[in-house]
């Protein structure tokens, strides 16, 4: 338990210290989790497949052709033979590079939205935590206020009044992440800073801001790893939210929320093109539970106490 | 108790300003006002029509009229749109169908969630428990914009029990498919929670002592186990209330239930800005009073609380 409460193992995990380190503990603990180890494989699969699965496409995702149009249940088919692997959608257009393109955007949002999240959550936290008092009502008190607001529809009056584009999205979703990890990273600091290492460094006369960063954040990053892990698929979720109402991303980019909505709707009109809403939905499906079966496994390699 | 009610008000009043604000300086904010079309208005003209809707005044005193209309008379202003409708009248004609699906949602989720999730704690490694830990992860991945289309592939078009869409008035064969598609995924968390808390509270020694004087299993559960366990349970219920809201704008999309989650998207999609604002800040009250409630109950039941 020692490994836990040095800031040395835990700020400089590359470090070679000859013993066995925290992070070399849950990395071998990860390792023997077989639901987080098939997770992660089918989450590097389709990472490949969303930036590298466009070089395999021979029709580009925006192209509409028209010879398809009207006879697309017979003739848009998924085939290997035509090209569209996963056949076309109502518009004639590849639904596989399609599909590529829209898995690339939910990874995207998913990154952005938790790196966002790890960042000005953890920075936020951090401090508010470590500062206490008065500073930290405040701080504490404005991420309760924001957190009691129905942030899907404050997004979606934003992308309304803003403009459709992935920028206002991201903006947007960045905005939200962030709070619930913040009161995460100030739950952790309130413990660590009662450590002796904290009392050290204060008595030694290390600046306060030095001291949140080389000695508090380092110490937070199991917790803000497992939470941001377990961010992504919320994320991801949210945007296909609102991609699937139709106020997301506009055409010719796509998301997996629009397909979906676009394949549903297909099959509950005329029930001869179903591989409209199988491909995106399958794809969808294996990428969230990964994610969760990652982050669960991640949650039990680095918090001990959680087993 | 009195103090800590008053207390939270305290903090409500600010959050619902801070919400109405938020959304008033976006909707000034924005590029592009309301009465932009294609064909400009001659300025004569648009001067009238502000003036119409209050908007040559200054922003300060807007706000205030806004939210004195509010208060006093529950009139959310026109809509921008429609000439011969007002948001408050949208409002009253929607609202109550979202509150009919919602609240028997509501009801369903936290009934069968409890009961699930402590059937599969009392019955630990049971293929109960496994059933129950597995629909938990497995409705996690399927939202209910996916969830939705499948049920009603499944129950209107394979099986044609129920109708796929509609309200006609809130008769029950029309409510049961958006209250199954709303609840599933709040039932699974609240059955994965209770699950966990309840193992947590049946290892611990109060227990042990009523199993070691002989208590019946069921009354250990009923008598000593149920309040304890719950009440991760309760705190989960604030998120959980603001994600059924949202998830309702899906119900309403898909199941054309004509709640008011259709008049937000329909006036997101018509750049009808108060309609929009409208509906959010009714959402938000919502939301605040319902985490009031809950952390109000929350003191009441948990004696560790100090308030």
């Amino acid at each position: 338990m020692s490994g836990l409460t040095d800031p040395a193992i835990l700020g400089a995990p590359e470090r070679d210290e000859g013993g066995r380190s925290l992070w070399a503990d849950a990395r071998r603990r990860f390792v023997r989790n077989r639901a987080a180890m098939a997770g992660l494989v089918v989450l590097l699969l389709i990472a490949l497949f969303a930036f590298g699965g466009g070089l395999l496409a021979r029709h580009d995702p925006a192209t509409v052709n028209f010879t398809l149009i009207g006879v697309n249940a017979y003739k848009g088919v998924p085939s290997l033979e035509t090209g569209y692997y996963f056949g076309t959608d109502a518009e004639g257009r590849d639904l596989y590079a399609r599909t590529v393109q829209g898995t690339r955007l939910s990874l995207l949002i998913g990154l952005v939205g938790s790196l966002v999240a790890v960042v000005v959550g953890t920075l936020y936290g951090a401090v508010s935590g470590y500062l206490g008092g008065r500073a930290d009502g405040a701080m504490m008190r404005l991420v309760d206020i924001l957190l009691s607001i129905p942030f899907m529809f404050v997004l979606i009056l934003l992308l309304v009044m803003f403009g459709r584009s992935l920028l206002v999205m991201f903006v947007g979703i960045g905005l939200t992440s962030w709070l619930s990890m913040a009161r995460i990273a100030r739950g952790q600091t309130l413990s660590i800073k009662g450590k002796e290492f904290v009392e050290a460094a204060v008595a030694t006369g290390v600046r306060p801001s030095r001291i949140v960063l080389r000695h508090v954040v380092p110490n937070l990053a199991g917790v803000v790893v497992v939470y941001a892990t377990l961010l992504v698929p919320e994320m991801i979720l949210y945007e296909s939210f609102i991609s699937w109402l139709g106020l997301g991303v506009q055409e010719p980019n796509t998301s997996l929320g629009a397909l979906i909505s676009a394949g549903s709707k297909q099959i509950l009109g005329q029930y001869t093109e179903p591989w409209q809403l199988w491909f995106p939905l399958g794809i969808f499906v294996a990428m969230l539970f990964s994610l969760y079966f990652v982050g669960d496994g991640l949650r039990d390699a680095l918090d001990p106490k959680d087993r | 108790m009195l103090s800590f009610v008053i207390r939270r008000l305290l903090v409500a009043i600010p959050t619902m300003i801070v919400l109405v604000v938020v959304s008033y300086v976006l909707m000034f904010a924005a590029p592009g006002g309301p009465f932009n079309s294609e064909k400009p208005l001659p300025p004569a003209v648009m001067a009238n029509v502000e003036a119409r809707y209050g908007l040559d005044r200054p922003y300060v005193v807007q706000i205030a009229t806004y939210v004195w209309n509010i208060v006093a008379r529950w009139d959310f202003g026109p809509s921008f749109k429609y000439r011969d409708q007002t948001v408050s009248g949208l409002i009253a004609q929607g609202f109550p169908v979202t509150l009919t699906y919602g609240f028997w949602a509501f009801v369903v989720a936290v009934a069968a969630g409890v009961s699930l999730g402590v059937a599969a704690a009392v019955r630990q490694n049971s293929w109960l428990d496994y059933g129950a830990v597995g629909f938990a992860i497995g409705s996690s991945v399927l939202p209910n914009f996916v969830l939705a289309p499948i049920l009603v592939l499944v129950f209107t078009l394979w099986l044609d029990w129920l109708p796929a869409g509609g309200w006609y008035g809130g008769e029950a064969r029309y409510v049961v498919l958006p209250v199954i598609a709303l609840a599933t995924s709040y039932l699974a968390a609240i059955a994965r929670i209770t699950r966990s808390s309840m193992l947590e509270v049946l290892n611990s020694g109060f227990i042990r002592t009523a199993r070691a004087k002989g208590l019946p299993m069921r009354l250990i559960v009923w008598r000593h186990a149920l309040k304890p366990a719950l009440l991760p349970v309760l705190s989960y219920l604030g998120p959980a209330f603001v994600a059924m809201i949202t998830g309702s704008v899906v119900i309403d999309m898909f199941f054309s239930t004509g709640g008011i989650g259709q008049s937000f998207v329909n006036s997101a999609l018509n750049r009808d800005y108060s309609v929009m604002m409208g509906v959010t800040i009714l959402v938000g009250a919502l939301t605040i009073a319902f985490n009031l409630v809950v952390d109000v109950l929350y003191a009441w039941i948990d004696p560790k609380i100090r308030y």
